[in-house]
């Protein structure tokens, strides 16, 4: 009986740190709302707790600043209301820093039809273990233009921790992703370079995507380099019916289905059923509608890659996985290629066009294997002379504005 | 912050000034005014919502479905200005109208007496640079409702026609959240106001509120062939439509204004508004784009014939704000709805 005051005392403190902090999200919404150009909004240290998602619209030139990666923290553990934690719709030149972002119903933060908006320093993260039931996105910009996320991180993301979509001039570099689906991804989108990040531990370290029945329909002109890309064997924890979904666990860098990709300059270290692969969109066994779409990667150029890899099984949860295990045992290659080409980039004797070609070269002691999934991996073949070419290089991508 | 609370002062003088007004005043780029009743919509007390000279009360053939809540919707067109005709879209409204919707609950709907309770009134306001949305909460009196940004919730308790009693958290949607609906190629604009949704009689047999509206002058371009005309079934009403017309037209009002090309689901590829005449646009065998959680393990929006394989009804069927469609504005499942969405992903053909 003597502990029970004790107890007592202890019950309120635990029941308000439960609680939302409505006063202090109305505050902050206000802020936002009534935002002038050249404001800096400012979060607090903190955690704070909220109920509903946050948002800015068609705002010009704002700043939305905490006080540090660990400092400001903005959960929303308990959200009742609205899909996102923080959405920024039809604004231009939006920074937000220095802050993290936690455990939103959908997607962390979610940036659309927005010309110029920096992410730095900013976490986003669904706390505890991976889980099909965390959202979507961490960071998520689409159908935006001059995107810029630097120095950040992305934690638990059921799809992806850096997802930008359907935008154009894109610059992702000095920033983190693990426990994700897939790492980064970057899809239907033009002029993005991502650079000096890191991802591990996801299903799949960096993805380059061009998917159909899109408003943005084509991406191209994408450059990886100087990203350490390892230990991308995560379990796919994406709700089924996700794209992601079909990427197997142990997959370092993925292009699927976009013309225009280089991979050079990375560490891609034991990811273990795909160091890089390079696929057309018949590999997701997905049927195409979209009379539009190109399902074929062309014009790819992987090169000065350093790859590595201990002998180990790829994952047994996959087909392809499956398939390799078949075929090569431990030493699955490092490099693949589906074989599935497109028969408009084919010349009259099936030799890539100049412009069209799938260029692998300079990778060190990288293993290659070409599946031959046109012809039900009957010709499999792991003859890497084919691709024994060199492509120009991608112009960069400049995106314009200084940084905050 | 403070900037705008002097604003609030000067605006509270100039409410002054509208109040010895007999019509209310065109809302022509001015700050908004913080009470509801400085704008003199109403006659008589405010809650009981008798419009005032030129507030023109109207209807929707399909609403939007707001967590059941009862709407009352008005419009004011500045005098001697006209509201175009537009056959496919939202009618095209001058600069100066403001559109009024108040969201209320009835005590006891089998019991009308009892009386109801006043949560918001939300007011569209066409400026001349474009439309702005407010949303005023009405106070615990029911005398007049205050000005609201940032949004909040309230608890709801009500009784339905059936005599079942509800309780739950109303949401009032902050400023930017109403653009999450109302937007058009990045613009604010109204949904409802079209002229299939208005074309249809307050009084039973009456002309209907466009044929009104033409005749009362301030609408320009109405076409004199009634057939010309398009309307919409009445979702809940099988006698104005078949289940397909019924389930698209639910769609059309509850989806339509966000998936459609112009709207902020574009990204998607999924579009939802009436217009639409390819299957796989609206949804059928499409795979999902970014559904994240809300695929619910499912491939494809809609599976003729099995609404449990369908992404479609898993998403209106919810009411977890990381799966439920739409995202926001309900709490509640629209549980008539899901069974008409059942229905016609049923009887589709594949």
């Amino acid at each position: 009986m003597k502990f029970l005051p004790i107890f007592l005392l202890l019950l309120p403190i635990g029941l308000s740190a439960q609680q939302v902090d409505e006063a202090f999200r109305k505050q902050l919404q206000n802020q936002l709302i009534l935002a002038e150009p050249g404001d800096t909004i400012d979060i607090p240290a903190g955690t704070f707790l909220l109920g509903s998602s946050l948002s800015l619209d068609e705002k010009k030139d704002v700043v939305i600043r905490g006080a540090g990666m660990d400092q400001s923290i903005l959960s929303f553990r308990k959200q009742q209301d609205g899909a996102e934690g923080l959405r920024i719709t039809n604004s231009s030149n939006i920074t937000v820093m220095d802050l993290t972002v936690q455990d939103a119903a959908g997607d962390c933060i979610k940036a659309m039809n927005t010309d110029g908006i920096s992410f730095v320093r900013v976490r986003t993260e669904w706390t505890g273990k991976p889980d099909k039931n965390n959202g979507s996105y961490g960071l998520y910009p689409v159908s935006c233009q001059r995107v810029l996320i630097d120095g950040c991180e992305a934690i638990g993301a059921s799809d992806a921790g850096i997802y930008v979509g359907q935008s154009h001039l894109v610059v992702v570099k000095n920033s983190k992703a693990y426990h994700n689906v897939a790492g980064i991804e970057i899809e239907n989108t033009t002029m993005a370079d991502v650079f000096d990040c890191e991802a591990y531990d996801n299903t799949g370290g960096i993805l380059v995507f061009d998917l159909p029945d899109l408003p943005k329909a084509k991406g191209g002109n994408v450059r990886v380099f100087r990203n350490h890309v390892h230990n991308n064997n995560y379990r796919n924890f994406a709700p089924k019916g996700n794209i992601v979904g079909t990427v197997p666990p142990g997959t370092g860098v993925l292009i699927l289905a976009t013309d225009g990709v280089e991979v050079f300059d990375n560490r891609i270290h034991n990811n273990i059923t795909v160091g890089a692969g390079v696929i057309s969109y018949y590999m997701t066994e997905t049927p195409i509608q979209d009379k539009d779409y190109d399902p074929y990667p062309n014009a790819i150029y992987l090169h000065d890659n350093d790859f590595a890899r201990k002998a180990t099984r790829p994952t047994l949860k996959n087909k392809i996985g499956l398939l390799l295990l078949t075929k090569f045992g431990k030493n699955v290659p490092d490099i693949l290629y589906d074989g599935i080409p497109d028969p408009a980039s084919l010349d009259a004797n099936g030799e890539f066009l100049a412009d069209q070609t799938i260029c692998i070269r300079n990778n060190g002691s990288a293993t290659f294997a070409n599946l031959d999934a046109a012809n039900d991996f009957q010709g499999l073949s792991q003859d890497l002379t084919p691709h024994d070419c060199t492509r120009s290089a991608l112009n960069p991508t400049e995106l314009g504005m200084g940084n905050p | 912050m403070k900037p705008s609370l002097l604003k609030y002062f000067v605006v509270l003088l100039l409410a002054g000034f509208l109040l010895g007004m007999s019509r209310p005043a065109s809302q022509s780029d001015q700050q908004p005014l913080p009470r509801l009743s400085a704008y003199g919509f109403f006659e008589g007390p405010l809650a009981a919502q008798r419009p005032a000279k030129g507030v023109v009360p109207y209807d929707l053939r399909s609403p939007l479905f707001t967590d059941y809540a009862s709407k009352l919707r008005f419009v004011v067109v500045p005098e001697g200005k006209q509201v175009r005709y537009h056959g496919q879209e939202v009618l095209d409204f001058p600069a100066g109208t403001t559109i009024i919707k108040t969201f209320f609950y009835p005590h006891d709907a089998r019991k009308p007496e009892k009386g109801r309770r006043l949560l918001e009134t939300r007011l569209l306001i066409r400026e001349e640079s474009g439309w702005k949305a407010l949303s005023y909460h009405w106070n615990e009196e029911q005398t007049d409702a205050v000005l609201e940004l940032a949004g909040a919730s309230t608890e709801v308790r009500w009784t339905d026609e059936s005599g079942k009693k509800w309780k739950f958290q109303y949401l009032m949607p902050n400023v930017n959240q109403c653009k999450g609906c109302h937007s058009w190629d990045g613009a604010m604009r109204p949904i409802g106001p079209s002229a299939r949704q208005l074309n249809g009689s307050l009084q039973q047999g009456g002309p209907t509120q466009l044929r009104q509206w033409a005749d009362a002058g301030f609408l320009h371009g109405l076409p004199e062939d009634h057939a010309a005309i398009p309307t919409i079934a009445k979702w809940d009403q099988p006698e104005t439509g078949s289940l397909d017309a019924r389930a698209r037209a639910w769609l059309d009002i509850n989806c339509g204004h966000c998936h459609n090309p112009h709207g902020p689901a574009s990204t998607s590829g999924l579009f939802l508004d009436i217009h639409q005449t390819d299957p796989a646009v609206i949804g059928v065998n499409k795979p999902p784009v970014a559904a994240g959680r809300g695929s619910g393990n499912l491939d494809y929006d809609i599976v003729p014939g099995h609404p449990d394989k369908s992404i479609l009804y898993y998403r209106v069927n919810s009411a977890d704000p990381g799966i439920m469609m739409p995202e926001v504005g309900r709490v509640l499942i629209h549980e008539e709805a899901v069974d008409l969405i059942r229905a016609w992903i049923q009887e589709m053909e594949g």
